[in-house]
């Protein structure tokens, strides 16, 4: 397959109909929705442990469960955290996965190409 | 004969066998530097986390975990949290918008050649840099493991670095993918197996292993006999300048990891942005396993093998290998040294074929070339031909530098590189309209010199060395630090954004990257007109 197959050459209106389009706006806000709460969540919640590890070592070094302590529970807690955004995110990508697939079958009615 | 030389060997056989099979599937661009981008989500998932898996993590964090307890453990926190920029922000828009480097994003709608000049610059250093460093880390660790089968240190520096050179030269992408993934599937069931060990000679009971933990035993370097809490923070960052610079560590890994072009770059070998979504989560699940099982092989090590022990056979990279040694013998001890060297050739290999892809694509076809090939195959030949000069440059380096060269920091060097020049402007790309060409070549400046700098001014490179430290190993300059952190990333990141912000405001607007904004929204978002998969 030949390298060029952009169905819609550069400053074809098509292209702006699509970014025009309500479902495409849709599109970008609810991946917006998402993505940045989420990012602001782990980068927020993964900097607490440097952070907390550094500047309150007493809270950090109190003992938990038997020997182990506050530090290694937090550590652990992020390993947790990151499964968790990732099962959500996949989830929520089903959904935008859909969405596109609904936009490109506009464009390409719009193009009078399949895509 | 040597039993690891064995296995050593029976690895490389097979993926000789594979590059053999791969070098008469590499004839277009698309499957040289792309893999025909017909790599399934687990497959590539799998692949990205063998290069991502590299010796500073199999064998270094073990290490630092088995010195050091928690601080070490910390290392394995930053790696994975890596993965969330890469699986949000990053994998999806950059299949959609790019071709076969991370400069193909800047590209799209910037002036292609300055930007792709910069930001080759930045492959190019990072991949160095990160290559020198586990080229120096294997020779030492294969002459140590193959010691006194005849093989040095030099020996082990060139076969490493021929092999490398000859995956990447005759088999392209799709060899080094399953390079990769043989490595990945190795490391993984070594590293599950050893664990396993560890927690069975404790009579598989956690809590008789953490109150080992508790108090780890060993001898300081004037002989006194301490006991250790290894679950306590602190041991290696210590005041008054370690909270900062565990900040500073922690910035440089959770924003580099997605800025470090080896990596991007698979993510052009799937199919579409949602295969590579999905080898992101295979990704992060195979990698998450992994630095959690870390708390079995540092910890493990600590407590049963010992600082001491380990102290005197090599030193804190040989945890691991000394680990199973004491808990399953020769035989394990030979299985867990051929992974390791498996490990680092498959990372020089990934290494190697991103840094060439570069050179070949944004400098030779698009900078020199103005984006055509002037007869077919040519930018496959210069890949080719830049591949072979990066590896004999590697290579020429390792030597010179020697088994003793404090490199190290090299790899964290790398990782604030990336974060600090590359991800700014690989951000601003995708989500800022305003961002322009100057934007992109000041914030890729900004952030690479801010990255080098800090490191050459701090304690890597500057510091007084008592006389019983010769040649190598001995710091760059005899001076005190100028710059009191390890890690630059907590000044040099937001130089990097800060770069590409005043960049673009203090440079005229660019009506037509504003307008090309759309199309890379569109493109980015729903995958219109990205690249596809090559049918058979």
């Amino acid at each position: 397959m030949a390298a060029s197959n952009n169905p819609l050459s550069a400053g074809n209106s098509a292209w702006t109909r699509v970014a025009n389009s309500g479902d495409f706006r849709k599109l970008l806000a609810s991946k917006k929705a998402f993505v940045l709460p989420a990012t602001i969540f782990f980068v927020v919640y993964y900097f607490a442990l440097p952070i907390l590890v550094g500047y309150a070592p007493d809270l950090m070094q109190k003992k938990i469960i038997g020997p182990v302590n506050l530090a290694y529970l937090f550590a652990l807690s992020q390993f947790a955290v990151v499964f968790i955004i990732t099962y959500l995110y996949v989830r929520a990508a089903r959904r935008f996965d859909e969405a596109s697939t609904r936009i490109l079958a506009e464009a390409g009615k719009i193009t009078g190409k399949e895509n | 004969m040597n039993f690891t030389l064995v296995l050593f060997l029976a690895f490389i056989a097979i993926t000789l066998g594979i590059t053999a099979w791969a070098s008469r599937r590499s004839g277009s661009s698309a499957s040289y530097f792309a893999a025909n981008r017909r790599i399934s989500a687990w497959q590539n998932g799998v692949a990205v986390a063998g290069d991502y898996m590299s010796a500073a993590s199999f064998l270094g964090i073990a290490g630092l975990i088995a010195f050091f307890g928690y601080d070490g453990f910390m290392y394995s926190v930053g790696f994975l949290v890596a993965y969330l920029t890469v699986l949000l922000v990053v994998a999806e828009p950059l299949r959609n918008i790019g071709k076969y480097t991370m400069a193909d994003v800047l590209a799209y709608r910037l002036h292609p050649r300055p930007v792709r000049a910069m930001a080759s610059l930045s492959t190019l250093v990072v991949s160095t840099i990160y290559m020198i460093a586990q080229m120096v880390g294997a020779g030492a660790l294969v002459a140590l493991l193959l010691k006194g089968s005849g093989i040095n240190y030099q020996t082990a520096v060139i076969g490493v670095g021929v092999l490398m050179i000859v995956y990447v030269v005759f088999g392209g992408m799709i060899a080094t993918t399953w390079v990769q993934i043989i490595k990945a599937i190795l490391l993984m069931a070594g590293t599950v197996l050893l664990s396993t060990i560890v927690l069975a000679h404790y009579g598989f009971s956690l809590s008789q292993f953490f109150n080992d933990v508790a108090q780890v035993h060993y001898h300081t370097p004037d002989g006194k006999e301490v006991v250790k809490d290894f679950f306590t923070p602190g041991l290696r960052y210590k005041p008054p300048y370690g909270a900062l610079d565990l900040l500073s560590l922690g910035m440089a890994l959770i924003f580099g990891t997605a800025g470090l072009p080896h990596i991007l770059v698979r993510f052009y070998t799937v199919p579409d942005a949602r295969t590579a979504r999905y080898s992101v989560v295979w990704a992060i699940g195979l990698i998450g396993c992994f630095y959690i099982l870390t708390t079995f092989l540092g910890f493990g090590a600590a407590t049963i093998v010992g600082r001491d022990f380990i102290a005197k056979n090599g030193g804190n990279n040989m945890s691991a290998p000394l680990l199973a040694q004491a808990l399953g013998g020769s035989v394990f001890f030979a299985f867990i040294c051929a992974i390791a060297f498996a490990t680092i050739l498959a990372v020089v290999a990934g290494l190697t074929i991103s840094a060439s892809t570069s050179f070949a694509h944004d400098v030779w076809t698009n900078i020199v070339r103005h984006g055509k090939e002037h007869d077919p195959g040519e930018e496959r030949r210069v890949a080719r031909i830049s591949a072979f000069v990066v590896g004999a440059v590697a290579i020429g380096i390792a030597i010179l530098l020697g088994p003793t060269a404090n490199v190290a920091f090299l790899v964290g060097l790398a990782f604030a590189v990336a974060a600090s020049a590359n991800l700014p402007v690989i951000l601003f790309s995708i989500f800022w309209k305003r961002f322009n060409t100057g934007g992109a070549v000041i914030g890729l400046a900004s952030g690479l010199i801010g990255a080098v700098v800090l490191i050459s001014l701090g304690p890597a490179i500057m510091a007084v060395d008592p006389p019983t430290v010769v040649g190598a190993a001995r710091h760059l300059i005899q001076r005190p630090a100028v710059f009191p952190l390890e890690n630059p990333g907590i000044i040099s990141i937001p130089l990097g954004f800060l770069g590409a912000i005043l960049g673009t405001l203090l440079t005229a607007r660019d009506p037509e990257a504003e307008e090309k904004f759309t199309e890379l929204e569109v493109r980015a978002n729903t995958g219109l007109g990205s690249e596809k998969a090559v049918a058979h």
